[in-house]
């Protein structure tokens, strides 16, 4: 199949049709996957995120550009939201990033996050397998930090930057949304906003508290400016030496692999079951209190000839 | 997961006017499709590596400004040589009816002009990209 | 009658008539549930004087010509002199283009206004790759110094009032301007118009920007600074609402996104040190004016009281001229239709009496085939003609702002004016105009009353006649004026002429000039008026600005 060697080849159209095929379950998918996966495992990711209107995609542009003076080549995934009522999305994060668009060396994928229950991880890693094995150096995943969805993407990542701006919530508030938890870099943008000194601040408060083995360094950017972004990048490949060094980078690779594996099982389970005769009923004797949610499950897992029990037998 | 329409929004040359670019984006998305918007000043060029790199299945142009002669042509003519010209092209502005016959003959496959409902736009799309 | 008396006669008449619509409505129901404007005002049913009981006529609506200025700027308005009748032209060379503005005045045109190609307006020679088929099609094309002589060749600049609609090079045009002025013997302070030079406006609604905010501040309070010593009587900017309604807003939209660029325009000009009562006089305005007739004349009155109190309010203005808000209007090119392209006519002449009513200082009318190319003479002339029939013919510009004194107009224009300063006050909460563009605000509110309007006229909900109500077959209109690719070569060859006939080391020397002043701050205007006079094309000039001051790009 040609669409495989041109993928290994790096061919930009094979690739791109390649992603289609991944992100549609388009028939080939299987082979597909099963030619470039020996070939993956090779790129650095870098995971972006931060809430909208703090200047990702503008960031995203500045490090592709200084990736590409170094020489490296990168893939960019640009996720955003589906909307919940059409299903439809409009992905407008490469306007931002437009200026690449005739380097050869830089491919850059939309996606939009056609959020429900894991599909989104499940097909970007997919797809970041495909820009690996396509010989991408480096590739940056860029997603809205909003949702669970999202920050699963980012945890993909070897080194993921939270982006924030002054002026949209303190730190105390970000931390509430659990963005702390995943950033192995900060950059305060837009530093040359009032208050960028402040959020500096409440950060570094807030990292003091932290007891974690890597410590996240903060770095202060005017994306639009092209400012602090030489530092930053610094600051990333730093994160990725430590990643390397403490062997953070095999392990993963084996939870990345190991959550696509759950992702495709749960996926397959919920499909199975979905598609068993007894499922409608069951839905209607769930509906009428006459079995729990935990009993419905138990009895199609048994109907599907599998034994699963979810109460733990004592030690 | 089900195929969904893929569609690139784009605006050749320099004319800066996106009003119906971004209501037709909108109204893109609304039908259910996944819409790439390009942003304005794009060469024919950008345009094309873009629609492949994103591996839409329509490409949307839009030019008030006159230059559609030069421009979506020339779009066209690029995903040829590139071999991808299985992506649909249609074209919407303010587009004399004397250079219609000229467009459809280079390729684009429809043109939309001021007061066209986005539903006809919607309808295009949906009858004509190939599965 | 005492008040109360009357007041009580009031309510028991408004009861009557209560049920009289009742029983009215019963049998003939009204045609929707509630009437709005474009900006979501309620049109009630009946505006009564409780409508306007929180009016006071001296603080709020006062005299022509006194502050707040909400029935004009002047004194006796139409009565000793007519707007100033501007039709917008230029297309193809400027040969071309000549032609026209001749015709223009010889029809009665009382000043030029000048259009430009998009390469000229974006700062690239007509031979730049991005050029390709763009030149001489909006507008006439620029690329040098002999580019504006020829244009205004055989036209006495000291006799006419000159409008040019060019922004991120408007220095550029400018300085041509005043050099060809030169070659006629016109000094500087003779030469009236305006350049339009709001580039704010250009990141949120019309595209054609070159530099970031920040230089293109500069830009634009250098030439403050220098018109203020050499072209006093030159309009230095044209605020411009036109295009944000164009790009699709609603009425109280466009007025509170112009009026906040034009508090950052003066608030860059005070902080580089200019006297608010030395420049405020010469800013001026330039709106839209569209179908929804009431409103649009309460947007003019609304935002002519608005600005001047925030002038007086905010910056201090102590001179009348320097809170008066003066503006040009043109009548709404996305209210053009394709389809029965003469209806436009018609559609035209609303828009142009509301302009009138709401007391503009200058007017251009759209011609009917402008949905379908560039305006042919026939068209032009039936557009120029709709102002004369309205100056002469209808006496509306027989007494000052007849308007006043309705209950609905009234009312509208305190909404409009409040809803606006809503918009301001959230746009100052934002951190001015510039952050709201950066953080994508405006072009959001924009985009989302653009999108409604859309979905209201595919429902049905709004009509547009002859597109989604009686339609009719048509045949495809004839007689259009094209530009023909010629112009393009033709424009090139003249550029490749100049050029090799020009001093080079002159070019040279002026360039490297303009560079060093553009490095180290001082004002731009006098490099660029010498770099213009050697034949330094435009293209050249922003090459050596963008090399110092960077690019925008789309956000």
């Amino acid at each position: 199949m040609d669409i495989i060697s041109g993928v290994l080849a790096g061919q930009t159209r094979a690739l791109a049709k390649a992603i289609t095929v991944v992100e549609n379950d388009r028939p080939g998918k299987k082979e597909l996957l099963r030619a470039v996966f020996p070939q993956t495992g090779k790129a650095f990711l870098i995971g972006i995120t931060g809430p909208p209107g703090a200047g990702k995609s503008t960031l995203t542009d500045k490090l592709i550009s200084r990736l590409r003076r170094q020489g490296k080549t990168v893939g960019v995934i640009a996720v955003d939201p589906s909307s919940p009522f059409s299903g439809g999305a409009i992905l407008g994060d490469r306007i931002r990033m437009q200026q690449h668009a005739l380097d050869d060396g830089v491919f850059i994928r939309s996606m939009a996050s056609r959020s429900h229950l894991g599909g989104l991880a499940k097909t970007t890693v997919d797809v970041i397998h495909l820009l690996d094995a396509a010989g991408k150096d480096v590739i940056i995943i860029e997603t809205v930090g909003v949702g669970q969805d999202e920050v699963d993407i980012v945890k993909i990542a070897h080194t993921t930057v939270v982006v924030m701006v002054p002026g949209l919530g303190d730190a105390v508030q970000i931390a509430k949304a659990g963005v702390m938890e995943i950033a192995d870099v900060f950059a305060v943008n837009k530093a040359d906003r009032d208050g960028a000194g402040k959020l500096v601040n409440e950060l570094r408060a807030m990292l003091e508290m932290s007891e974690a083995a890597w410590q996240p360094e903060i770095y202060q950017t005017v994306a639009k400016n092209d400012t602090g972004i030489d530092e930053l990048l610094a600051g990333i490949y730093k994160h990725w030496d430590y990643v390397r060094q403490a062997g953070i980078d095999q392990q993963k690779f084996r939870s990345n692999v190991e959550r696509e594996l759950i992702t495709y099982l749960t996926d397959g389970i919920v499909s199975l079951a979905a598609a068993h005769p007894g499922y409608g009923r069951l839905l209607d004797e769930l509906a009428a209190k006459r079995v729990t949610p935990l009993e419905g499950a138990e009895k199609l897992f048994q109907e599907l000839g599998l034994n699963c029990n979810w109460e733990k037998r004592e030690e | 997961m089900a195929k969904r329409i893929k569609v690139l929004i784009a605006k050749p040359g320099l004319d800066g006017h996106d009003r119906g670019a971004r209501v037709v984006a909108r109204a893109l998305r609304d039908a259910g499709m996944e819409v790439i918007y390009t942003g304005i000043r794009q060469t024919p060029e950008q345009i094309v590596a873009t629609a492949i790199q994103e591996d839409v299945d329509a490409v949307g142009l839009s030019c008030l400004s006159g230059a559609h002669n030069n421009l979506f042509p020339k779009v066209v003519q690029l995903l040829r040589e590139q071999g991808a010209d299985d992506i649909l092209v249609f074209g919407g502005g303010i587009i004399p009816d004397a250079d219609i016959p000229g467009l459809k003959q280079a390729g684009i496959r429809a043109i939309f002009r001021p007061g066209t409902p986005t539903e006809e736009t919607i309808r295009f799309i949906n009858e004509n990209v190939s599965e | 009658m005492s008040c109360k008396e009357h007041q009580e006669q009031f309510q028991q008449r408004q009861q009557q008539w209560q049920e009289l619509v009742t029983k009215a409505c019963a049998r003939f129901p009204e045609r929707r549930e509630t009437f709005t404007t474009t900006s979501g005002l309620e049109f009630k049913r009946l505006f009564t004087p409780a409508d306007v009981e929180n009016i006071d006529y001296v603080e709020d609506v006062g005299f022509p010509g006194l502050y707040p200025f909400t029935r004009g700027v002047q004194p006796t308005m139409y009565r000793a002199r007519f707007w100033t009748m501007r039709q917008y032209a230029g297309f193809g060379t400027a040969e071309e283009t000549n032609k026209r503005y001749k015709y223009l005045l010889e029809n009665g045109q009382t000043g030029l206004s000048v259009a430009f190609d998009l390469p000229t307006q974006i700062g690239y020679d007509s031979d730049h790759a991005l050029a390709d088929g763009e030149v001489g099609k909006v507008g006439v094309a620029i690329d040098t110094l002999a580019d504006m002589e020829t244009l205004f060749d055989g036209i006495a600049l000291d006799q006419v009032s000159t409008s040019m609609t060019i922004n991120a090079p408007a220095a550029i045009l400018l300085a041509m301007y005043v050099a060809v002025a030169e070659n006629q013997g016109v000094a500087p302070e003779k030469l009236r118009g305006t350049i339009q030079n709001d580039v704010l406006k250009e990141y949120f609604a019309r595209g054609t920007y070159i530099f970031p905010p920040a230089p293109s501040m500069k830009i634009i309070t250098d030439i403050f600074a220098y018109c203020k010593d050499n072209l006093p009587s030159w309009n230095t900017i044209s605020i411009s609402g036109y295009h944000i309604r164009e790009a699709g807003s609603s009425a109280v939209q466009e007025v509170a996104f112009t009026l906040a660029d034009g508090l950052a325009y003066v608030d860059a000009a005070v902080k580089s040190g200019l006297d608010v009562d030395v420049f405020a006089k010469r800013l001026s305005f330039f709106f839209n004016v569209h179908n929804n007739f009431l409103e649009e004349v309460a947007k003019f009155r609304a935002a002519r009281r608005l600005w001047a109190r925030l002038m007086k309010e905010r910056f201090g203005a102590q001179k009348p001229a320097s809170m008066m808000l003066r503006f040009h209007t043109q009548t709404a090119g996305c209210s053009l239709t394709a389809q029965q392209p003469d209806n436009n006519v018609i559609r035209v002449t609303i828009q142009a009496l509301a302009a009138v009513l709401g007391g503009t200082q200058s007017l251009h009318t759209n011609s009917r085939d402008e949905a379908l190319c560039l305006p042919t003479e026939d068209s032009v002339r039936i557009a120029l003609r709709t102002q004369q029939i309205i100056a002469h013919e209808s006496g509306v510009a027989d007494s000052v702002d007849p308007l006043a004194g309705s209950y609905l107009v009234e009312s509208l224009t305190n909404q409009i004016e409040e809803q606006a300063l809503a918009y301001i006050r959230k746009i100052d909460d934002l951190g001015g105009v510039v952050k709201a563009i950066e953080a994508g605000y405006i072009q959001q509110e924009i985009g989302d009353s653009a999108y409604a309007y859309q979905k209201a006229v595919e429902t049905g909900e709004a009509v547009i006649v002859g597109v989604n109500k009686f339609t009719i077959e048509e045949a495809p209109p004839e007689n259009l004026l094209m530009i023909k690719p010629e112009v393009e070569v033709r424009q090139r060859e003249k550029l490749a002429r100049v050029k090799a006939g020009r001093d080079q080391q002159a070019v040279q020397e002026s360039l490297s000039r303009l560079r060093q002043v553009a490095e180290d701050g001082s004002n731009l205007m006098p490099a660029i008026l010498a770099a213009v006079k050697t034949y330094a094309s435009l293209g050249e000039i922003c090459d050596v600005l963008r090399q110092v001051f960077g690019e925008y790009r789309e956000q």
